[in-house]
């Protein structure tokens, strides 16, 4: 028989999601149970010891986590994947598998301002030092980088300005210097963009955004591409070190090309603790079921809105790489040509005060902090999102005071476009 | 409908490495009784005694080969010096050692009889010329693949560890009898 390849919306419904073994259960069990019985004895030390498959307890695993890991790691065309309790675990797993004290990491400054956040403060508690570079200049990354440089870290389309960073040029550097490509994939997720096609080798989601899709449930996923080689490699001692707490085995030798996911979750997630609920799991797995129809609503409704809010009076500048005048227009032909995603940003004439009436104004968008809703979101990540940021950090991101930002549902974009011009013209 | 992944073979005589059908994978893994594994390992942390017990655990018969441990017993099987040592035939002939080693192994596989029928290199093990060598005599190769992963994925198994086994179905998995946490290949497709 020949194998063949699906397609993305069938691993989109089908991957990871066999029928129940032991009950035929169609749509996958939430498995909401701290625990897991034994065969025997020998069976629960095999467990323990990462020498048989299976499930002990839903910290370290659980069966409909698992659903979510394989769907998510089948659909970036990775090897393994692991779920998380949020994004930002996701983000901390990743980077406590790779760091030490006293190391390095190279950063696009153009992120999520939680992300900017956690790399700024939360982690200067573990000696894990972020240098910060330009995502709209490669050349900022090699230059940043020195011996105690671990890792490269970038969203493929950053939050919140739709910018789209030219991640093979930034994955050449990458591989150039032997250092883990890390992409923040939650904007795009990987309906608009593939990056293990473009050289990542690991791929983080806030899975709160469009995987779940739902506004309903937080949780995060970290996905191995299989390509950076960490056994016999010093400078990453969780994968190429004999571990103790294993009784001496090499992580990165023992599981091969998914080694990274298992280290993540046999150091990380099982020491650290940030699992993600099986209810979530499940939540976010019914939001994926519909990923590519979401995905392509979202970026067509907000390519409508976009061109709409451009040609408005009241509207100083729109960035949204759909448009054909963005300066990101062309990366988002090469990166995304299905659609540049649901979220924006755009500046009022009127300054701030005009963006916060904006904002009381609307009746359709939900004022609130999220993205990735079924719902049309806004705003003001000044005051909100980045209000951590100093003043010069928030322009950098995006995030300046006349800012508002959009995350386009999957309303009719009649209805989005009437409701900004009647909050428009009354702002 | 079982959709398996992985590129189909071209045509030829001989196996496309790097690119085996899961047909012909689960087809060796279900025909096989008596492996024998050259470069066994009495330290838990390897890989090789790990593949081991699990080789154990799914009801094969594995011969420990080592010249060190010779004479003694790991998990409970004796252990030989060298393939020619087993008393008794060898289904398949799984090498533990590097590329190189896997060589002058294989050599050694052939003067058997009766011949195996499968010679196995593990995970990072690749001989070209010795699959060969192996396959001019009608013996099946796999090259850089480990037993207990591809047993993993083609039952199912593995995807409680969040791996992506590039298997979709919309067949119930089929428990491999004892408790909940061990699945067979005999899986309908
Ligand atoms: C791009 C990006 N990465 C990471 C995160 C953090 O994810 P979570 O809120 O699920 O922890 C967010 C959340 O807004 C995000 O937008």
């Amino acid at each position: 028989m020949t194998d063949r390849l699906p397609g993305f919306d069938t691993l989109a419904i089908h991957a990871g999601a066999a029928p129940d073994a032991a009950t035929g259960a169609r749509a996958t069990p939430i498995y909401q149970t701290t625990s897991f019985v034994f065969d025997d004895v020998d069976h629960a030390a095999s467990l323990f010891g990462l020498q048989a498959f299976g499930n002990i307890y839903s910290r370290i695993g659980n069966p409909t986590c698992a659903v979510l890991e394989e769907r998510v790691a089948a659909l970036e065309g990775g090897t393994a994947a692991l779920a998380v309790a949020s994004g930002h675990a996701a983000e901390f797993l990743v980077f406590h598998t790779l760091l030490q004290p006293g190391d390095e990491f190279v950063a696009a400054k153009k992120l999520y301002g939680g992300s900017i956040n956690q790399f700024n403060h939360a982690y200067k508690n573990f000696g894990w030092n972020v240098v910060w570079a330009d995502p709209d200049d490669p050349a900022t990354f090699e230059a940043a980088i020195t011996p105690k440089t671990k890792a490269i870290f970038v969203e493929s389309i950053a939050n919140p300005g739709g910018v789209i960073v030219d991640l093979k040029a930034i994955a050449a550097i990458a591989k150039k210097h032997r250092i883990p490509f890390i992409v923040d994939n939650t904007m795009a997720s990987p309906y608009l963009i593939r990056p293990f096609e473009h050289g990542a080798d690991i791929i983080v989601h806030s899975a709160t955004k469009f995987l779940g899709g739902h506004g309903n449930s937080i949780g995060g996923l970290i996905v191995d591409g299989g390509s950076f080689n960490f056994a016999g490699d010093d400078r990453y001692p969780a994968l190429s070190k004999p571990r103790p707490e294993y009784g001496g085995m090499v992580l990165g030798e023992t599981f091969g090309n998914f080694g990274f996911a298992i280290a993540c979750r046999v150091l990380g997630l099982r020491d650290l603790g940030p699992a993600l609920s099986p209810f979530n799991a499940f939540l976010i797995l019914n939001g994926i079921e519909t990923l590519p129809l979401r995905m392509q609503r979202h970026s067509d409704n907000a390519l409508a809105v976009a061109e709409h809010l451009a040609s408005h009076d009241k509207v100083s500048w729109v960035s949204y790489p759909g448009l054909r005048s963005d300066r990101y227009h062309n990366l988002a032909k090469q990166y995304c040509p299905k659609g540049a995603g649901a979220v924006f940003t755009f500046g009022l004439s009127g300054g701030y005060e005009a963006g916060v009436k904006l904002v009381s104004n609307l009746k359709l968008f939900s004022h609130l902090a999220n993205i990735g809703d079924t719902r049309s979101l806004v705003i003001h990540p000044a005051s909100t999102t980045h209000r951590q940021l100093t003043d010069d950090q928030k322009v950098q991101a995006g995030a300046g005071p006349e800012v508002v930002r959009l995350s386009i549902g999957l309303e009719d974009k009649d209805d989005l476009i009437d409701d900004l011009n009647n909050a428009l013209d009354a702002a | 409908m079982l959709i398996e992944l992985s590129r189909p073979l071209p045509y030829g005589p001989f196996m496309d490495h790097g690119n085996y059908t899961n047909d012909y994978i689960r087809g060796i893994l279900q025909s096989v009784k008596t492996i024998a594994l050259v470069g066994a390992s009495s330290n838990p942390a390897r890989p090789s005694w790990i593949v081991m017990k699990y080789l154990i655990e799914r009801g094969y018969d594995v011969i420990p080969i080592n010249p060190g441990l010779a004479g003694g017993e790991l998990l409970g099987k004796p252990v030989y010096a060298s393939l020619a040592d087993v008393p008794h035939p060898i289904d398949m002939v799984e090498i533990f050692r590097n590329s190189e080693a896997a060589g002058p192994i294989t050599d050694e596989a052939l003067t058997l009889e009766p011949l195996p029928k499968v010679i196995w290199m593990q995970l990072s093990v690749r001989n070209d010329e010795a699959a060969a060598r192996a396959e001019a005599k009608g013996v099946k190769v796999v090259m850089d693949r480990c037993p207990k992963i591809e047993f993993g994925r083609l039952s199912g198994e593995i995807s409680w560890q969040g791996v992506n086994s590039r298997m979709l179905s919309a067949k119930k998995p089929v428990l491999a009898g004892k408790g909940f946490q061990k699945l067979s290949l005999n899986r309908p497709r």
